[in-house]
């Protein structure tokens, strides 16, 4: 009976694998995460057959409720709205480690009185830790992202000791519950440690750097699963949650890459706030604007156009009116491509997501190294909603914070027009020297309005 | 646990990341975002913990009540995971 179910693990193991491959082409995307939750299905099925027939109506009502808020909330999200669901998933993930973790350890140590063996309570230590911090964190995390409270960070004096001396108590409390496992009061104390830390790590990482938070989290999360994997000696937890881990770190690797950031510099946090002083001593930039029929006219004349999308555009909601547009100058026959900065959006991979939705082809949407080099060659680049990913500063100004972050070259187009609400700064806070460019127009207004009006100027043309 | 099986969880554990890493590579960038819901609902694997928590072996309470919290949860990353990431594919169309 327990080979049975030990294949049914290495099965639901096989399907997760090959779900993963097959994410990694369009085409069978979708295929791939059928395998994978048929693999979850197998799992939960060959778990189902092992527990007692007598939990099975608590386990059917816990079930069926978090299914139905799962399902709720995949219903209703909106595509905006991903990165804080992904947040918010990433903490459910911890938070569930977490609580099977301690389950497992009031088991043995309150109701069975034993104790957990060596093994058993390292990992049981372990993914509280990882499970607590993957929680907290990844609720504030979210409470960021959605503005509930401040994306700006929140430092104070003593912060980094202070974490310091957290993670130290942690390991001297870890020790100790180790060595007196039948004493709860030291797990209390590692359970509180760890919450505490979650909170303290992510509160000092500015709104601009949380797409390689959650993908840190995501991470977590996997790490946490496979924790309690080594506590229920369960093979599949330890695969499922590899592939999570892993995961998690590859994408946190490509954001820090695109930003030009280190994890620790990104880590340790106040990235943005000290940037206002010496830049306001620069020569004034001196902008050009530009109308709405001029634009209409200049999209009208271009052969070739590129559009850089940033997280503005989604904010606007211009992503179905871009789409117009699109269609506007592939009437004329103009070449019309999407060039993606990897940070654009607020998660690895966003703004495909939004562009995706508003029903535009994936194969016009170019990654940043595919594009660069046609930007010399371009008639005509449309920003809009993005700004630090365009800043040629980040070329030229060794003394700027964004120097050295790899960026699209927006500015080697013929003509650049910059659909902007207002001269305000970008995410990083940092004036963007492109706007006084000679070959740059400025398009300003509430993108949506403004677009609208670029294509019923073309559709009369 | 003996050392034996301690030894063959590691060995799953390096060989299923270093995996993880060679298949994830690969996802390309468009991709990344179904990619970190895909793993939402993967991570949601604790549901097979939580499932063996909940199991009522007569014992005490606090375990099963923290084992129901966790089976919740990780139902809501399963389901919902799996959902959203299906509903964000189905939106990738080449024309």
């Amino acid at each position: 009976m327990s080979i049975l179910i030990q294949v049914a693990y290495l099965i639901s193991s096989i399907l997760f694998i090959l779900g993963i491959k097959k994410l990694g082409k369009t085409k069978s995307a979708r295929e791939g995460n059928v395998y994978s939750a048929v693999g979850m299905l197998i799992a939960i099925a060959a778990t189902l057959y092992t527990v007692n027939i007598l939990s099975f109506v608590e386990i059917f009502v816990c079930i069926l409720i978090g299914g139905a808020i799962g399902l709720y909330v995949s219903k209703k999200v909106e595509m905006t709205k991903i990165p804080e669901m992904v947040a918010l998933f990433n903490g459910f993930g911890g938070l569930a480690s977490f609580a099977v973790a301690l389950s497992d350890y009031f088991l043995k140590t309150q109701a069975m009185e034993t104790y957990p063996d060596s093994v058993n309570s390292i990992s049981i230590i372990v993914s509280v830790l990882i499970g607590g911090v993957t929680f907290t964190g990844s609720m504030i995390a979210y409470l960021k992202l959605d503005g509930k409270i401040s994306g700006s960070p929140i430092t104070f004096k003593g912060q980094h000791p202070i974490n310091l001396i957290l993670l130290i108590a942690f390991i001297i409390a870890g020790v100790l519950a180790y060595l007196n496992p039948g004493n709860p009061v030291f797990m209390i104390a590692l359970i509180v440690i760890s919450l505490l830390l979650g909170v303290l790590t992510v509160i000092p990482i500015g709104g601009a750097d949380m797409p390689v938070v959650i993908s840190l989290l995501n991470s977590y999360s996997g790490m946490a699963a496979c924790a309690t994997g080594f506590i229920l000696n369960n093979n599949v937890l330890i695969v499922a949650g590899s592939l999570v881990g892993a995961s998690g770190i590859i994408l946190t690797q490509i954001m820090c890459k695109a930003m030009n950031r280190s994890l620790t510099n990104v880590l340790l946090g106040g990235f943005g706030q000290t940037v206002s002083g010496p830049a306001a001593d620069g020569p004034q930039i001196v902008v050009k604007e530009i109308g709405v029929e001029e634009t209409a006219m200049l999209f009208d004349s271009a052969s070739s156009v590129l559009v850089v999308p940033g997280y503005g555009m989604a904010v606007a909601q211009a992503q179905h009116v871009i789409r117009e547009l699109m269609e506007q100058c592939e009437k004329r026959n103009i070449d019309f491509k999407f060039a993606i900065h990897p940070v654009a959006g607020r998660m690895p991979g966003h703004m495909n997501v939004l562009l995706a939705e508003a029903n535009i082809s994936y194969d016009k949407l170019i990654e940043m190294e595919a594009i660069n080099d046609e930007f010399p060659n371009t008639d005509l680049v449309f920003v809009v909603g993005a700004n630090d990913v365009v800043n040629p500063a980040a070329r030229t100004n060794p003394q700027s914070p964004i120097f050295g972050m790899p960026i699209l070259n927006a500015d080697k187009a013929k003509t650049v027009i910059v659909s902007k609400r207002s001269m305000g700064k970008g995410y990083a806070g940092i004036e963007n020297e492109l706007f006084g460019y000679p070959n740059c127009l400025m398009l300003f207004g509430d993108a949506k309005q403004t677009i609208t009006k670029v294509v019923s100027e073309m559709k009369e043309m | 646990m003996n050392a034996d099986s301690l030894i063959i969880l590691l060995y799953i554990l390096v060989l299923a990341s270093y995996l993880g890493f060679e298949l994830i590579t690969k996802v390309p960038p468009t991709l990344h975002t179904p990619l970190m819901s895909g793993s939402n609902a993967i991570s949601g694997i604790t549901i097979v913990g939580a499932l063996i928590a909940c199991n009522e072996m007569g014992y005490g309470t606090l375990s099963k009540w923290l084992g129901m919290l966790a089976l919740i949860l990780a139902t809501i990353n399963v389901v919902g995971g799996y959902a959203v990431t299906d509903r964000m594919l189905k939106m990738f169309k080449k024309k």
